[in-house]
């Protein structure tokens, strides 16, 4: 695809997870980034960015009010708070959104369960929830899919402590509410509880999520088998995606395990949390190219 | 002039890990009303991992944490009721604001010891509430004294009043005590203070060596009611300090009594230094694992010090219970794969 007809993206937010996404989006056949905006030209995400011969800006968002033809869609990376004014401004400017903070503001989006329903709403404003919600979602729906008895849910996720920068660090609560609201829309179940550990081991440890689900009589076979079919739709865009404790009975529960690992694009392989939720956007941004819905130009 | 120590105690919050967080109303009401009578000025309630954090993942707890709030506030006045809270298990909306309004007057806001930054917020919070706020780091063994010092400084700059490090492991001896606890009183304009462990033996030395190194608050738990080999025993605590000529306002008989009260009520009342125990205090590993690593043990059929030193090989910290049960599985792999 020639570069006038690709997609022009901006990446607002310069910090881990706005720099994996520069490097995801640099090897997209359908993307182009016109714009990494931040508020620091020293950070080491500008520096990269700069040395990868991309358009950066230490302006934020007004770099995109002052030149609104620059892009057609924006990942927002910054925090939940920020999401809040930038989507004020984006909505009015017609831009479409995927938001990778847990702002809980848009359309909830997790690619192996909703990509296409998502995109039929024409909402224009696309939350990816949070990371321990990308990799805790589609195994409890797999699970909800067998059994509509649920009665409680409960995900705990470990990430690396140098995985997680200051936004995310200051975003735990809204990570926490975040995920259990989404927990509770996709699968329908009423209780449901979210844990974050921020681990400090050196050598940094793997991104792992645990799913706990209370059912009265479980049917275990059947369960195993909705969330292996899940975890392969999940490998299609998260190559880093392992079932590491299959659905396992403990202690009247079904507990299981996956772990993540990155591709190491700008951490590495240990923050498979910055993989997970930063491919899931690339998707749907994907999605979204492939269709064409978003062009302003 | 005798020289204070402000005594916090955690034996409704800590105990209830001995437990597996199954502490009644009747319990709570007991403890605080024979608390109240010694004079202890901190009685520190919840779960064993602090509000919010009643999960499958660090085990359910008995009474709810709306429960548990009432129930203390009801039988506390003299005696200042607090609470403990990690950020990643609770939120401010959900967690911080309810005990608020429930009455609570001191909040320890408590991290891993290198990730003070995830307590900013609900630091801020509790002290805009016009509450008291104390910064804790846990399992402080696994960071050197200039870097405690560094995440200490984070809370003291959020508005932290005091700073507590805690041997979640049980793992320090005097001398580790002695250069951390000195490091944070020359650095911090803020009290300092310590919470002990038991898992080596060393629990109450280790609290008299936090003293004579500048600490100015020190938690214990009656009969030494807490996490894995239990925590520093209060009473033990109360008449080594007597002894010293240290202050704490609490009646030597009175917390006797309590003692023999929380005999009758609590069962087991007294963690003992299991075997497991002394294992998880060299291995650096969090005492609260042990119940769990004890049946995945017996489920999986290997050696739970095996569990252990593999945990603290991996680093483990509270909160990846999970990893208990992996660590489990790939030990009796190894060990089928020996017998073959």
């Amino acid at each position: 695809m020639p570069p006038s007809n690709k997609l022009k993206i901006a990446i607002i937010g310069s910090g881990n997870i706005g720099t994996d996404l520069l490097v995801k989006v640099m090897r997209s056949e359908r993307m182009t980034c016109t714009l990494f905006a931040g508020r620091n030209l020293n950070s080491n995400g500008m520096k990269r960015a700069h040395a990868l011969g991309v358009n950066i800006s230490d302006h934020g968002i007004e770099s995109i009010i002052n030149d609104t033809a620059i892009c057609d869609l924006v990942f927002d990376c910054s925090s939940a708070h920020a999401h809040r004014e930038h989507w004020a401004t984006l909505n009015r400017l017609g831009k479409t959104v995927i938001d990778i903070t847990p702002s809980k503001l848009g359309e909830l989006c997790v690619p192996a369960i909703n990509a296409t329903q998502c995109l039929a709403t024409g909402a224009r404003n696309i939350n990816m929830i949070t990371c321990g919600g990308q990799s805790s979602i589609p195994i409890a729906y797999a699970i909800s899919q067998v059994h509509n008895d649920i009665k409680y849910l409960e995900v705990a996720s470990s990430i690396a402590s140098r995985s997680a920068g200051p936004a995310t660090r200051y975003n735990l609560d809204e990570y926490i509410e975040t995920t259990q609201a989404a927990l509770q829309n996709f699968t329908g179940v009423g209780h449901t509880k979210a844990i974050l550990i921020l681990n400090p081991a050196n050598p940094p440890i793997d991104m792992q999520t645990t799913i706990y689900a209370k059912i009265a009589n479980p049917d275990l076979p059947a369960i195993q088998i909705s969330v292996a079919a899940m975890v392969e739709k999940l490998k299609q865009y998260v190559p880093g995606y392992r079932l590491i404790v299959p659905p396992t009975l403990e202690g009247g529960m079904v507990m299981t395990t996956i772990k993540v690992q990155g591709a190491g694009d700008y951490l590495p392989q240990y923050a498979g949390n910055l993989d997970i939720i930063n491919c899931a956007a690339i998707a749907m941004a994907e999605l979204i190219a492939q269709s064409g819905s978003c062009r302003v130009s | 002039m005798k020289k204070k120590i402000l005594i916090s105690d955690p034996t409704l919050r800590d105990g209830n890990h001995a437990v597996r967080h199954q502490l009644n109303r009747e319990h709570f009401v007991a403890y605080c009303k024979a608390a109240e009578a010694a004079g202890v000025p901190i009685v520190e309630v919840g779960h064993g991992n602090g509000l919010g954090a009643s999960s499958v993942l660090v085990g359910e707890c008995r009474l709810s944490d709306e429960e548990i709030l009432s129930v203390s506030r009801d039988n506390l006045s003299k005696s200042r009721l607090g609470i403990h809270v990690i950020p990643g298990f609770c939120t401010i909306k959900n967690d911080l604001s309810k005990a608020v309004d429930a009455g609570v007057d001191v909040f320890r806001i408590a991290a891993h010891c290198t990730e003070a930054d995830i307590t900013d917020r609900h630091i801020r919070y509790i002290r805009k509430a016009g509450k008291e706020a104390f910064g804790v780091l846990m399992m402080s063994h696994m960071a050197s004294a200039p870097t405690l010092l560094k995440e200490a400084r984070k809370m003291e700059s959020y508005g932290a009043q005091t700073i507590i490090i805690m041997d979640s492991a049980g793992a320090y001896f005097p001398d580790d005590v002695n250069e951390r606890i000195s490091t944070l009183v020359d650095g911090l304009s803020i009290p300092v203070g310590f919470h002990g462990h038991n898992n080596l033996g060393m629990a109450v030395i280790n609290s008299v060596t936090a003293v004579n190194a500048g600490a100015s608050m020190i938690d214990a738990t009656i009969r030494g009611f807490g996490a894995g080999a239990g925590n520093t025993q209060l009473e033990v605590l109360v008449a080594v300090f007597e002894r010293m000529g240290i202050e704490t306002g609490i009646d030597l008989y009175k917390i006797l009594d309590a003692a023999e009260i929380a005999q009758r009520e609590f069962n087991p009342v007294a963690p003992c230094i299991s075997p497991v125990s002394i294992v998880s205090g060299l291995a650096g590993v969090f005492s609260a694992f042990a119940q769990q690593v004890g049946q995945a043990a017996k489920e999986y059929k290997v050696d739970p010090r095996d569990i252990f030193f593999a945990l603290g090989k991996r680093s483990a910290v509270a909160g990846q219970e999970s990893l208990i049960i992996e660590v489990a599985l790939e030990l009796a792999a190894q060990n089928v794969a020996k017998n073959n």
